[in-house]
């Protein structure tokens, strides 16, 4: 979904070959995972079925298939700009995961606290590999990984909070059984 | 120098302070050259484990070894004189003397360690391009902004050229993009000069920087990541 925006929006400063768009999509969002061109031409195409781009040129190629021009059409850009201008919804569904696992371990008297600092070092883990992208990378690289850093950091504070208040909440299930 | 991979070595360190149990069995492995972040929440010991290994506290029980020598062992001038010469240290707060100048800070445990008057303060110079504070070298420390004072602490516990660095949430009393910068410095100057570090936090941003986080819970170690691996 938000690679159909993200090729949408580079389609709206100007019209651009299939090619182009991956280069341009890679160089801007996908230095860690570049978009394949299968993904790119059947976001193409969908884009198209949907009318919100058009083929504006069409040129021959000696031997190969004819080249493409890409443009945003009206309702691309419409389409474009509501994108922009909605907040995303909140995606709750690792909070959701980690506590259910923390709920489970007071159920089956597992050492939740053991499953919280194990959590704790896979995020941290996680987190080093993303400082080593933010120390060496561009400044587009270092605003992507601190998005993720700032989740992630987010993701440990619920794990700090819930690991200080374990004893109160192991009680508040056990007397609910 | 000892040639154990393990430049420092607590085995099952008790602390108390009156009736407070701080360390209550906390064991630390530290290779050479490898940046350690301690972690916990506030009282879980991890401070006290820091000051243990550092030769600052004494334990009550159990053992602490830098390379090869036992820290339980030496008297407390030995190893006032081995914290002087070897160990680097950064705190919160940096303990700078306000009163005295940047470059005045940075020169103090060098003519402490009986380094000439010139040579010290010629082997401060260059570690205010190095920390990007140049042309504070006359400011008075306690003028300084916290994240410059923070620099100049740093200056001053690298520029002895320790083996060990240990820092107390050397980012503490910072703003994120002062603490990033720091760190940044901190952990630059540690991999060139080869420098081990021990460092506390209970920040897991600053414990992104190291190449692996022990946990501290109870004054005890309960997790360590065995599976960082030195990124360089």
């Amino acid at each position: 979904m938000s690679a159909s925006y993200a090729l949408l929006g580079i389609l709206g400063k100007q019209p651009s070959y299939g090619y182009d768009l991956k280069k341009d999509y890679d160089s801007y969002y996908g230095k860690e995972k570049p978009l394949a061109f299968g993904q790119v031409y059947a976001t193409l195409s969908r884009l198209l079925r949907d009318r919100k781009v058009t083929i504006e040129q069409t040129t021959e190629q000696s031997g190969g298939p004819e080249r493409k021009l890409y443009a945003i059409t009206s309702l691309g850009r419409k389409d474009l700009e509501t994108w922009l201008a909605s907040p995303e919804k909140l995606h709750p569904n690792t909070q959701t995961v980690l506590f259910i696992k923390v709920v489970t371990s007071i159920l089956l008297d597992k050492d939740a606290d053991a499953y919280l600092d194990a959590q704790k070092a896979a995020h941290i883990e996680r987190m080093r590999q993303l400082t080593v992208v933010r120390r060496e990378g561009d400044l587009a690289q270092m605003l992507q990984a601190d998005y993720a850093l700032f989740h992630l950091e987010a993701d440990l504070r619920w794990v700090d909070t819930t690991s200080a208040r374990l004893q109160k909440l192991s009680k508040e299930i056990r007397s609910e059984r | 120098m000892s040639d154990s991979e393990y430049i420092v070595q607590a085995k099952n360190l008790q602390k108390s302070f009156g009736a407070t149990p701080a360390l209550q069995g906390a064991s630390l492995e530290v290779k050479r050259g490898e940046i350690v972040a301690i972690m916990g929440a506030s009282g879980s010991g991890k401070s006290t484990l820091l000051h243990c290994v550092a030769g600052i506290f004494k334990p009550d029980s159990g053992e602490v070894w830098y390379d090869g020598k036992r820290l339980n062992d030496m008297s407390e001038e030995a190893r006032t004189k081995l914290r002087r010469s070897a160990f680097g240290f950064v705190f919160q707060f940096g303990q700078l003397v306000p009163e005295l100048t940047a470059e005045d800070n940075i020169a103090l445990p060098l003519l402490l360690n009986k380094v000439s008057r010139h040579k010290a303060y010629a082997t401060a110079q260059p570690w205010f391009k190095r920390l990007g504070i140049e042309g504070m070298e006359k400011h008075r420390t306690g003028e300084m902004s916290g994240g410059q004072a923070q620099r100049v602490a740093l200056a001053r516990a690298l520029a002895i050229q320790p083996t060990i660095l240990f820092a107390d949430e050397p980012t503490g009393s910072l703003d994120s993009l002062a603490s990033e910068q720091v760190m940044e410095l901190l952990v630059d100057a540690a991999h060139q000069q080869g420098t081990t570090v021990v460092l506390v936090t209970h920040d897991p941003r600053i414990a992104a920087y190291a190449d692996r986080e022990v946990m501290v819970r109870d004054g005890k170690v309960t997790a360590t990541n065995h599976k960082a691996k030195v990124v360089r």
